[in-house]
């Protein structure tokens, strides 16, 4: 179910927005609009939909409009033309009312640099945001204590923030707005400002915690790498447009211009990319009781395969034979080839990442078969493209290599 | 000599037109200043050494306190007792309405971009204009005596609490504000649970401020008649007596020291 909507949003700085919003009409750049207005165009026709109890993960370089945008959704900063809806309510119609009520119960946000309060103990600023919809102290204590518990940070009650480690400081945060049990939590650049080892352990702490909560986390990051570890979803935004929308293998594999790509080239891409993703789908087979060694070794022959996958006749993976088992059976004239099957051969499913595959080249030099959980063949994985996708050379390129290394 | 021309005038024009609200304002002071009066001189001194130093002693520290006690054990036996106590509550009453304007003043200024290039210039001109220019107009509205005194004392004296709040306000980090916004702060709780908080130090800076250029204000603004230690120091300059232009000047210096020492510290927290 869709959470947050947003839809044709464009947010400009600076005066004469409306010469500069006719200018966006007509698709002018931002360096055009700049230099003909003197507006600064932040954001650029925004177009989203955030489903319920997803992490969302908008990336993008400083500048890039990502945390603009963000405010934009509980109106911290007004957009200048476009529509937001939360739960199908328009954000961007409400009074002034509304919108401190749906800030205090629905969209709760967590900062970079914290933004609490230096003068008040841990506890009081877990409550914070139930102090202001004025609930009364003996109950936004409680609340607050249970929330405190959640993150970890028990024993910590009446300690002032100030007196906090970063990465505490930043459990506080997340307490405040999960205090208010809001449906929407709003993270800019939460953990940004924290050390990579707290960083990483934040990451994996705040995943545990949306297994239990399911909310629907609208997570602001520079960081590509946090990005694949915690978006369920990721739009990538370049100067206040954003480029691309999708799941992580999505971007990786499929950049969907120069610029996305140049931002996924140093990720690592075998912790990411799958056996799905990469395997051959519906690869020449032998079939048990149909194919016999000479239609086998025709197989092979008109593909330039030494081996090939055995299914039974419902596709239940069996193993593989190879070319000089083949050719042997063929001399012997034995009409089945059930007695050749090597099946002592690991199999992978197609959620396997290129990390956890390679080790296995080192175990065989046969493809590597892509079973689902009946362990029904779905494709194979070649050694070749395995290494083309670990390297990031094409197959051409690693062919030269190797016929480099023969010549030497 | 135009604009001074204008300013007679005008000043002129306020007396002429508005004596009721001055006999107002002079009657309200008037009676402010004579109850905190009364409160200190009846006092017996030894209960007012007590209070001061248990004061000391509570916000600013052992030494400080020693030095309170010390310091206004030596006012008493210089004679000068109750004067240093109607200077003392011509201060107090004279803070209380500068702060009782200023605060408001400063946390206007700090949230109103036009209030602020309004008061700004006009508390430079506040500042900078020099003190005993402000006892001439004082007279005219209030007469002598120790209403105009304070008067004077007020306008010389609101400027730092003014500045100093509004500067405060504005210090509070903003991603703190902008994070109270987020959970639904009003403008109304915005200031009073995060931003004033923030910025009580700089706020008391101010109050501190404030209390010492009142303090060096009503010795001034006995030349008009206002009644204390400065009356003594006038005595002193006009009959060349330098033992007793000395002696009251002494006081003067304490009281000041010991106002200091116990308002600087009125931010920090308690010392043990």
């Amino acid at each position: 179910m869709e959470k947050i909507k947003i839809e044709k949003l464009s947010l400009v700085f600076g005066k004469g927005k409306s010469k500069a919003l006719k200018m966006l009409d007509e698709g002018k750049s931002k360096a055009e609009i700049l230099e003909a207005t003197g507006c600064n165009v932040a954001v650029r026709d925004a177009n989203l939909t955030i489903n319920e109890g997803e992490i969302f993960v908008i990336m993008g370089l400083s500048g890039s409009g990502k945390s603009t945008l963000l405010r934009c959704i509980n109106r911290l900063i007004e957009p200048t033309t476009g529509k937001i809806f939360v739960n199908n309510d328009e954000i961007t119609r409400m009074s002034d009312k509304e919108l401190l009520n749906i800030r205090r119960t629905e969209l709760a946000m967590v900062f970079q640099h914290f933004g609490l309060l230096p003068h008040r103990t841990v506890l009081s600023n877990v409550a914070f945001g139930l102090e202001l919809q004025g609930i009364n102290r003996v109950d936004r204590d409680k609340k607050a204590e249970e929330t405190i518990e959640l993150v970890g940070l028990k024993g910590y009650e009446n300690q002032k923030v100030s007196e906090l480690s970063g990465g505490m400081q930043q459990r506080v945060g997340l307490a405040r707005g999960l205090a208010n049990a809001p449906e929407v939590l709003l993270m800019d650049e939460a953990f940004s400002a924290l050390d990579p080892l707290i960083r990483s352990q934040m990451q994996d702490e705040l995943l545990l915690l949306q297994e239990k909560m399911q909310k629907t986390i609208l997570f602001i990051t520079h960081d590509l790498e946090e990005a694949i570890k915690l978006g369920d979803r990721i739009a990538i935004m370049k100067d206040g447009v954003i480029v691309q929308v999708g799941n992580s293998e999505d971007i990786i594999t499929n950049p969907a211009d120069d610029y996305v790509k140049s931002f996924v080239e140093n990720v690592d891409r075998s912790k990411i990319v799958t056996a799905g993703t990469i395997m051959f789908e519906k690869p020449k087979l032998a079939r048990l009781k149909k194919d016999g060694p000479a239609v086998v070794l025709r197989t092979m022959r008109d593909i330039g395969v030494t081996s090939l996958p055995v299914v039974r006749t419902n596709r239940t993976f069996l193993g593989f034979v190879k070319i000089e088992d083949v050719v042997d059976l063929k001399k012997k004239e034995i009409k089945t080839i059930e007695s050749i099957i090597r099946d002592s051969v690991m199999t992978v499913n197609p959620d396997t990442t290129v990390e956890d595959m390679l080790p296995l080249l080192s175990k065989t030099n046969l493809p590597i078969p892509v079973v689902n959980e009946d362990n029904h063949l779905l494709g194979v994985v070649t050694p070749t493209s395995l290494i083309a996708e670990t390297t990031g050379k094409d197959t051409i390129e690693i062919d030269e290599i190797i016929q480099k290394a023969i010549a030497l | 000599m135009i604009i001074g021309q204008y300013i007679e005038d005008g000043v002129n024009w306020l007396t002429d037109n508005f004596s009721g609200v001055f006999d107002g304002i002079n009657t309200g002071m008037s009676s402010l200043i004579q109850v905190i009066e009364s409160v200190w001189i009846g006092l017996p001194f030894y209960v007012t050494i007590a209070l001061f130093t248990g004061v000391a002693l509570w916000k600013a520290g052992r030494s400080n306190a020693i030095l309170t006690l010390l310091g206004l054990v030596f006012i008493y036996f210089t004679g000068f007792w109750e004067e240093t106590m109607q200077t003392f509550s011509l201060v107090l009453a004279s803070a209380i309405i500068a702060l009782a304007i200023g605060i408001p003043l400063g946390i206007w200024s700090a949230k109103n971009r036009t209030a602020n290039s309004i008061i700004r210039p006009i508390l430079d001109f506040m500042q900078t204009m020099p003190a005993f220019v402000y006892l001439i107009p004082a007279v005219l509205f209030f007469g002598l005596g120790t209403v105009p005194g304070a008067f004077a004392t007020i306008i010389f004296a609101m400027p730092p609490v003014v500045r100093l709040t509004s500067l405060g306000i504005q210090q509070v980090p903003e991603d703190i504000v902008e994070a109270t916004k987020a959970f639904g702060a009003t403008p109304q709780q915005l200031l009073v649970k995060v931003q004033l908080p923030l910025a009580m130090p700089t706020i008391l800076a101010g109050v501190n401020q404030t209390i010492m250029m009142s303090l060096s204000m009503v010795v001034i603004a006995s030349m008009i008649g206002a009644k204390g230690l400065g009356e003594i120091v006038l005595q002193g300059i006009s009959q060349l007596r330098i033992g007793l232009g000395f002696e009251s000047g002494l006081a003067v210096v304490l009281l000041a020291i010991i106002l200091d020492r116990i308002t600087q510290n009125l931010g920090t927290k308690q010392k043990k």
